[in-house]
């Protein structure tokens, strides 16, 4: 039985009268504070967590405007909301966190429905047959703890037409980072709207950037949960301090109640 | 689903759920929670919570028994450590709890076989009644998924779980049940096979669980707390020791794989 921790990842030189206490910690070989500390931009140290490889000038770039992008869903967003639920009743600042994690693992403008459209970028690439394929065949009818898809991944289910922001962030990501999901999503954004009979959502174009970044699914989507973090972080503790009279609590009615009354 | 339809529902929740009404009453699946649902048990009120059905007392000891039999408060099990480290890094036992209980939604064994483990069974009785071979399924199966959820074992083959859950779902005579039977015909399938693996505590409880009549998604969501009556003491003990004292790992544990030692060089 394994006492040690395998990595690719880390490495620590103990100093010389502790060795509970790092002298130097590498990063896939780089001495992180004794020199990538103040030198590297945060999006590489970020990526250099998930790959041996450091990002080009144009990756960094876009993974930066990725960050960017994502870094607040809004207080209507359904993480950002459970992250204020959290603000508001003075819930500890983790559990605010975990509340917008939670909600924003999901398939619907969540971190699967990334890692859903990442999937579909490995088998699809940019043939548009095989995006036909995947958009009309039916959802697979595995049992597995995720419910039942109820859109194709990466489209609004509630869109009229391509929100304005996500078409700015494709022109954006393209403009930065030439690479081929990114461009070909953007010639074809009408024709897989089309299919999919919804427009576009922000969550798609996140998967191609992410994909282009060279990032698997699992690694696409545990990105997603995190990048979109500092709003839920920002939101919540503003609803804290404003309290909780000023923080929507919505009316109820009950369905086949005997009484009958509204709270 | 459109804008139309999101509209309709703005500010306003219509459910058949329930609600509470402050300073007057509490409803509960359409039933008063103080009144009409005064006396339900603990377990009783969760499960009623998911089905909307209710059980009998006999069901109800076993639905409890199969939380308790996998209660185990070892902080080396991975979901009770993260209790236990919580303990150890002085955070909260809510937070630390709560995770370990994310935690347990794993892949290799928790929610994520339960789930299958159940849907399994399910699929297996009906195709056997349609009139297929159970051993083919079961080697159809185990060519598609590699494995089949509730047999085989991660860590022994042995499951010390397995006897007392089923001496106790005998004493209470649901020990009989057609899945709990179909159940033991595919580990003896397994066994004589190639395969050689024995069923498992998920095998088992998948089956009590089907014989009962829960679905994949009920049963899922009544396993949540099936690990947890371990985890609190996992959690007390590391928080009482001095901190940071469990499992304190060197530098020199940090076993690294990686690219040499290099020298950075900013992209220009």
């Amino acid at each position: 039985m394994t006492m040690g921790i395998h990595t690719r990842i880390w490495q620590e030189e103990p100093e010389a009268d502790n060795p509970f206490a790092a002298r130097a910690a590498y990063c896939r070989g780089y001495d992180v504070y004794g020199e990538l500390l103040g030198q590297i931009r945060w999006v590489e140290m970020l990526a250099l967590l998930f790959r041996d490889e450091a990002l080009s000038k144009a990756e960094a770039d876009l993974l930066e405007a990725l960050a960017v992008a994502l870094a607040n869903p809004g207080p209507r967003d359904a993480a950002v909301h459970a992250a204020m639920c959290g603000g508001v009743g003075g819930s500890t600042s983790a559990a605010s966190l975990i509340a917008a994690l939670a909600v924003g693992a999901g398939q619907n403008a969540g971190g699967r429905e990334v890692f859903l459209v990442m999937q579909a970028w490995e088998v699809c690439g940019t043939n548009l047959d095989a995006w036909r394929q995947w958009l009309t065949a039916p959802a697979p009818d595995e049992v597995s703890i995720w419910p039942a898809p109820q859109h194709p991944p990466g489209f609004d289910p509630h869109g009229v037409s391509t929100a304005t922001p996500v078409k700015q962030a494709l022109a954006c990501f393209v403009s930065l980072n030439s690479s081929a999901r990114l461009a070909w999503l953007e010639q074809q954004r009408a024709e897989l709207e089309a299919i999919s009979g919804l427009p576009l959502a922000l969550s798609a174009v996140a998967a191609a950037a992410l994909a282009d970044l060279g990032f698997t699914p699992e690694q696409g989507e545990m990105l997603h949960l995190l990048l979109r973090l500092p709003g839920a972080a920002a939101h919540a503790l503003e609803q804290r301090q404003l309290g909780h009279k000023k923080f929507p609590f919505f009316t109820i009615e009950l369905q086949h109640d005997k009484i009958g009354d509204q709270a | 689903m459109n804008p139309q339809t999101l509209l309709e529902h703005v500010g306003h929740l219509k459910t058949q759920m329930g609600a509470c009404f402050v300073g007057s009453r509490a409803v509960f699946r359409g039933h008063d929670l103080h009144a009409d649902l005064k006396d339900m048990e603990w377990v009783e009120l969760y499960v009623f919570g998911i089905t909307g059905r209710r059980f009998s007392p006999e069901q109800l000891r076993l639905m409890q028994a199969i939380w308790a039999h996998t209660s185990y408060p070892d902080a080396r099990i991975w979901n009770n450590r993260v209790a236990a480290l919580a303990g150890t890094a002085r955070s909260t036992g809510n937070l630390g709890i709560a995770a370990a209980l994310a935690v347990s939604e794993a892949t290799i064994y928790g929610r994520g076989i339960d789930i299958r483990a159940i849907e399994f069974f399910i699929r297996a009785k009906k195709q056997v009644e349609d009139g297929g071979n159970l051993a083919e399924l079961v080697a159809t199966e185990l060519k598609q998924k590699r494995s089949i959820a509730g047999y085989g074992r991660p860590i022994a083959a042995a499951d010390e779980r397995i006897k007392p859950t089923m001496a106790l779902a005998e004493k209470l005579g649901l020990a009989d049940g057609a899945y709990v039977r179909l159940a033991f015909s595919i580990e003896e399938i397994l066994i004589g096979g190639r395969w050689r693996q024995r069923m498992n505590y998920g095998g088992l409880s998948a089956a009590l669980a089907a014989d009962l009549g829960l679905t994949p998604q009920e049963y899922y969501l009544y396993l949540f707390p099936a690990f947890l009556a371990g985890m609190p003491p996992c959690y007390i003990e590391a928080e009482q020791r001095e901190e940071g004292s469990l499992f304190p790992l060197t530098c020199a544990h940090i076993l690294y794989e990686g690219p040499a030692k290099r020298r950075w060089h900013p992209a220009g």
